[in-house]
């Protein structure tokens, strides 16, 4: 679990003044749960997201993983083998000639005998669907490829949480595909906490909660149909709802008043069916 | 206009990594076109688009760029370069200048023009892209992701080229900024009518509201082109490619199947929301 207690961050400027990038963050991620973060750029939900595991420690508040202040040193350690992080760019975070030593390098470096390595690597290979690659070079594979090796790479530490900063901002759709249904399939099958930062809303429709940052503060938080239906505060905080739930909001204007807290094709064409009926159509 | 007559390019020729990135690709871009190309990752996009401005060359076939062939050398390569402006993926990496105008200034500077068609060509820019006078003596530095794209964006259109291509624009960008990055595009092709406007997106439903064209690109070939609306109606076709329709032709897909009566010309948001209110008796277009 994260839970973050007033959390407050700035950023030092080159003339000393501080600005605040995070101002009073109240937060509680439940183990199991699948987040997503959203919000334009410069909302600050890049720099909540590295408070997750260490990599920023609060100007003010506190910020706990599973139950450890990031704040001190000596858990700084557990707190990032507990969280692990996978970024933007798959490219800035290999390091190995191969696959299969991409996912062993983290575990190697922690010590870990190598007979536990040897399962921990297939296992985590297993679980992303790149088993089959372990051998290759990791400049080879699609973007797709790389981000669920990333991913293995921090399965391998055990790590219970995973935190994705714009994992497929730089993927074609094939590749997005990829590394949604990998999160969706770690968090159901495994347990595993995602919490997913991202600029894509089809990819926050599918998250248990969404999260949306603005100017440094959460400004909704709930589930997917709640948030998305607000289709007009989105739009002032420089956001989109998905196209279906676009969709529903412009029928609205036109006449045709159906559910709007529909997000996929299926649950819209159930709502126009049922309206269709009403109608005698 | 663009040309490509059975272009084909190949890399690493002679070695065991040798691998056909493109095969006798032939198209027609003319002027005044708002041409949008798709296909998934190794598709040929990006090395299609890198002829156009001569960074590499093909290894059989030609391109015309207004009839100056990419494969001469002295003037005529160097008339089809600066016919085309390429804005490459994340072009806001490569701003380096202290001040945004500087950096918009570069290129018409070494094209040698004199200061005071620079200072006309770096504001004309800077105003294109919707970047006031204000942003024009800050750093490129202290701008958003999306500003900072823009000033790119802007230092290619100082260049004044003909064509203007652009590698996924709103890669990475917040919803709002790839908006403004899309109006941009839709305002360019609107005050320059004899530009051609090509941009490569991974984004069905930007490629529907912004294109007039497109180009589906797939294992180096040109799998069909034609307009917004033809090419999205084989929403099966583009599934085989691994590639999607627009949600809103899913749905329109979708909706017809359940016995609904419905255009096949659905792509975008609007457009669904006036043939649906149409099937209700409601109003129509608002």
């Amino acid at each position: 679990m994260i839970e973050t207690q007033n959390l407050s961050f700035a950023y030092r400027a080159d003339d000393g003044a501080r600005e605040n990038v995070l101002k009073e963050v109240n937060l509680k991620i439940e183990k199991g749960s699948f987040v997503a973060v959203l919000g334009r750029n410069g909302s600050g939900k890049s720099t909540l997201a590295k408070h997750f595991n260490a990599i920023l420690l609060p100007s003010g508040g506190k910020v706990y993983v599973n139950g450890m202040d990031t704040a001190d040193a000596d858990n700084t350690f557990r707190i990032r083998r507990a969280a692990g992080m996978v970024f933007q760019n798959p490219d800035n975070q290999m390091v190995a000639a191969a696959v299969e030593d991409e996912v062993a390098f983290a575990p190697e470096n922690l010590g870990v005998e190598p007979k536990e390595i040897r399962r921990r690597v297939d296992e985590c290979l297993k679980a992303v669907g790149m088993t089959e690659y372990a051998a290759a070079e990791p400049s080879k594979l699609s973007g797709g490829q790389k981000q669920r090796v990333a991913i293995a790479a921090v399965l391998a530490m055990n790590s219970e949480i995973l935190v994705l900063d714009e994992p497929t901002a730089m993927l074609d759709p094939k590749g997005r595909r990829e590394v949604i249904e990998t999160l969706k399939r770690l968090n159901r099958e495994k347990g595993i906490t995602v919490a997913l930062i991202t600029h894509f809303m089809d990819e926050a429709a599918e998250a248990e909660r969404v999260i949306v940052m603005d100017e440094g503060k959460v400004v909704l938080d709930g589930a997917p149909k709640n948030v998305f239906r607000e289709t007009e505060k989105l739009k002032s905080l420089g956001l989109d709802a998905p196209q279906i739930t676009l969709l529903a909001s412009e029928l609205a204007k036109r006449g045709v008043e159906i559910d709007k807290r529909v997000i996929t094709v299926e649950e819209c064409l159930a709502e126009l069916l049922k309206k269709a009926g009403e109608r005698g159509l | 206009m663009i040309k490509t007559e059975d272009l084909c390019y190949t890399y690493g020729v002679g070695t065991p990594f040798e691998r056909h990135a493109l095969q006798n690709v032939n198209l027609e871009i003319p002027d005044g076109a708002l041409t949008a190309i798709i296909g998934h990752t190794g598709s040929g996009k990006s090395t299609l688009i890198q002829h156009f401005n001569a960074l590499i060359k093909p290894t059989s076939g030609r391109v015309l760029i207004d009839g100056a062939d990419i494969n001469a050398s002295g003037a005529e390569l160097k008339r089809a370069r600066r016919a085309v402006g390429l804005v490459f993926q994340y072009p806001e990496h490569q701003l380096f200048e202290e001040t945004v105008y500087r950096d918009i200034a570069f290129g018409p500077r070494n094209m040698g023009l004199n200061d005071e068609e620079i200072d006309s060509r770096v504001r004309n820019a800077a105003h294109l892209v919707g970047l006031g006078e204000k942003y024009l003596e800050r750093s490129p530095f202290e701008l958003s992701g999306g500003e900072k794209r823009r000033a790119a964006i802007a230092g290619v259109l100082a260049m004044e080229p003909k064509a203007l291509i652009l590698d996924e624009p709103t890669a990475g960008l917040d919803p709002k900024g790839r908006d403004d990055i899309l109006s941009i595009i839709k305002k360019l092709h609107e005050e320059n009518r004899d530009m051609i406007i090509l941009f490569v997106s991974h984004s069905m439903e930007d490629v529907a509201k912004t294109a007039e064209n497109v180009i589906v690109m797939n294992e180096g070939r040109v799998e069909f082109e034609g307009t917004v609306e033809t090419v999205f109606s084989n929403a099966e076709r583009l599934r085989k490619i691994g590639l999607d329709a627009p949600q809103m032709t899913l749905l329109a897909d979708a909706m017809r199947g359940a016995g609904f009566a419905l255009p096949d010309n659905i792509y975008t948001v609007e457009g669904a929301a006036d043939a649906i209110a149409r099937i209700f008796g409601g109003g129509g277009d608002v």
